[in-house]
């Protein structure tokens, strides 16, 4: 489509020029009403209604002979495949009407009523021809699937006398589609995996902040000096609660290690190296080493942590092989 | 009734199924299979305290089709447990295997034991298991070459350093001598019974005591079995060991002065740890080869060793010694013969 958007005034304007419009040329049966459909729809649905498929029954019925389902009305004059050509047919003005909401980004639809109503039993070889106007278009409405406007068309149904059979009202919504909740668009497009997160509280949280600050920090009693990790509210050596931080250089040697294999946790690369590592200033501390092979890891190796940021919300203190002497 | 506190069948709820009316006791202990032997102490207490005449200790997990071991930490409120598995989730250090792994590369280090020795300890248990039709690995052998051969878990650990994944149940009934004394089945005597968590423990991880190459918690929980019992290593005959990865085996055999700390390589590549062994164990074939039932399967093997009714069973029976979860607070006893 080319035609460049309207204003909505614009648009409402020219969707005033379809309401009462013939939707397009007369719907001519392409068949008359005929046993063999009636089977095929009694087959689909189930029903086993004798006035429509035994001949004499029906003809001992209150019928005196065969009659079609009356709720196959509209059946009679469906085009078949030649709908989806319909779009060439110049004088069809829904079509028209269709593509004129497209062009202005209404580019959904969806069915929302239909009803129907008889005035008498059709019978083989009637024929008959549906007759449809553009009945009415809504102002702009928001619904669930998104902003867009209701179309109203009625079809009266006649048949080979010019008599009438029938009629029908179906409803459809030409919508914008809304653009879709951020958790459909995260199932439609997953996001990578990430690590898992710590659990934040009272006592672990200031040093998972002190990671996003850029520092590695130890916890130090106030009183007696000893250094914990993991930190914990009291001191086990001279039970003082009170206590601060000591920022760790970084640097240590590998005092055990293991190489993760199975099983493999998404937001995770294998072979994962984990290692627990004796830092310079005393304490123990569980870590990744990255950039060394598993297999040139061992025990004694000197390490210098990293503070890295593995996705945007999460700092960690990963450790290399050490590259230069301490500072 | 006693249970552990993971387990998912609370204690009314197999009380009412099992049609018990009068509960006078109900307890569970807490830390996996460290609870094994601790369920049992508690039964004990009640049973010596009158808080109840007799006390059914239970473990039952869907550990195969249920919820998984290695599946890693659910979220839920911040909890100290949580807040302690912080330290190492984002790390990816998440599994049982990896936490037993980390000991295990130091205590190699340290005592220059391989990956060899731990097979040692998985071909012997297996060999028991091939006998006993309980057993998931019945019937089913294994060689020093399919252990060394399995893949890697978590190095240094092959897949045969680990125990399975179970679905089964396991129970067993503490009362009084002189009620046992009627019972259709001959009892085991609790000799010496206790449970024990070190100095800086932590559950699976303490890994920052001055040496991580020994277990405190089980030493703790030795010192007071030996006292209580008045028995000495020398005393007990045959053991069911908690086997739920491979080395971990070994460190119980020095913290039960088996041997002293280092030598456990040289005791089970003895073959001390089979029938003709000095201390046959885990002859039921172990939570490695029998089913991992976290360790309650191997109190009832504990019981049978007494009554002589093992598929393995030993010449010498006097004294079992039956130990629970290594890496958690912990506990065991010592089974004797009833008076
Ligand atoms: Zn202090």
């Amino acid at each position: 489509m080319t035609s460049p958007r309207a204003t909505r005034e614009e648009l409402e304007r020219r969707l005033a020029t379809y309401v009462g419009a013939a939707a397009g040329p007369p719907e001519v049966g392409r068949d008359p009403v005929d046993g063999a459909l009636v089977r095929q729809w009694c087959d689909a649905l189930d029903d086993r209604n004798p006035a429509y498929l035994d001949e004499d029954a029906a003809r001992a019925s209150t019928h005196g002979g065969l009659v079609a389902p009356p709720a196959m009305l509209q059946a009679w004059v469906l085009p078949g495949i030649s709908m989806s050509r319909a779009a060439a047919d110049p004088e069809n003005r829904q079509r028209e009407l269709h593509a004129l909401f497209d062009a202005q980004g209404y580019t959904g639809v969806v069915a929302t009523n239909c009803e129907q109503a008889y005035d008498r039993y059709l019978r083989p070889g009637d024929r008959v021809t549906g007759h449809t106007v553009i009945e009415s278009i809504s102002g702009e409405k928001a619904t669930g699937l998104g902003s867009g406007y209701f179309i109203d068309t009625r079809t009266t149904f006649r048949d080979q006398h010019g008599g009438q059979v029938g009629w029908m009202t179906f409803r459809v919504l030409k919508f914008k589609p809304a653009a879709p909740p951020a958790a459909a668009r995260e199932r439609a497009a997953p996001p990578k995996p990430r690590r898992l997160r710590p659990a934040l509280g009272h006592d672990n949280a200031w040093w998972w902040d002190g990671l996003r600050c850029g520092e590695l920090l130890i916890q130090r009693c106030k009183s007696c000096g000893q250094l914990r990790h993991p930190p914990r509210p009291m001191c086990g050596a001279c039970q003082s609660t009170q206590w601060d931080t000591l920022a760790s250089g970084g640097r240590g040697s590998v005092y055990s290690f293991v190489v993760m294999h199975h099983p493999q946790v998404p937001g995770y690369e294998y072979p994962l190296v984990v290692v627990l590592v004796d830092l310079d200033e005393g304490t123990r501390l569980i870590s990744n080493l990255v950039g060394v092979a598993p297999g040139d890891v061992h025990i004694g190796m000197r390490v210098e942590a990293r503070i890295e940021d593995v996705d945007p919300e999460l700092a960690l203190p990963l450790f290399r092989r050490e590259t230069s002497a301490g500072g | 009734m006693t249970t552990f506190t993971l387990d998912t069948s609370d204690e009314i709820g197999v009380a009412r199924a099992v049609g018990i009316r009068d509960l006078t006791f109900f307890s569970r202990v807490p830390h996996g299979g460290g609870a094994a032997v601790g369920v049992v102490h508690q039964a004990a207490m009640a049973v010596a305290t009158g808080a109840a005449r007799t006390v059914v200790c239970y473990r039952a997990l869907n550990g195969r089709s249920g919820q998984r071991y290695s599946s890693g930490i659910s979220d839920g409120p911040t909890t100290s447990d949580l807040i302690h598995w912080s330290w190492y989730m984002p790390f990816g250090l998440m599994t049982p295997a990896s936490w037993v792994a980390m000991f295990a590369q130091r205590y190699m280090h340290e005592f220059g034991v391989t990956s060899r020795d731990f097979a040692q300890v998985a071909v012997s248990t297996r060999k028991h298991a091939v006998k006993n039709p309980r057993a998931f690995f019945h019937g089913k052998p294994l060689t020093f070459a399919d252990h060394q051969s399995s893949r890697l878990i978590v190095e240094p650990l092959r897949l045969y350093d680990c125990c399975q994944e179970t679905d089964g149940g396991c129970a067993c009934i503490v009362t009084t001598a002189d009620r046992a004394g009627d019972a259709r089945h001959p009892a085991a005597m609790i000799r010496g019974i206790a449970q024990g968590a070190g100095g800086d423990q932590e559950v699976m991880t303490s890994f920052y005591r001055p040496t991580i190459s020994s277990l405190p918690e089980m030493d703790l929980v030795a010192r007071q079995v030996y006292s209580i019992s008045g028995l000495r290593p020398e005393d007990v005959d045959a053991a069911v060991i908690y086997d739920a990865f491979t080395p971990i085996v070994l460190w119980q055999l020095e913290s039960f002065g088996f041997c002293a700390a280092g030598e456990a390589r040289d005791f089970v590549n003895g073959g001390n740890l089979e029938l003709s062994g000095r201390l046959p164990s885990n002859t039921h074939g172990g939570q490695l080869s029998e089913a991992y039932v976290h360790g309650m399967n191997g109190v009832n093997e504990g019981v049978r060793l007494i009554r002589g009714t093992s598929c393995n069973q030993p010449r010498r029976n006097d004294h079992v010694l039956v130990t629970a979860g290594v890496g958690v607070p912990t506990s065991a006893m010592i089974l004797g013969k009833a008076a």
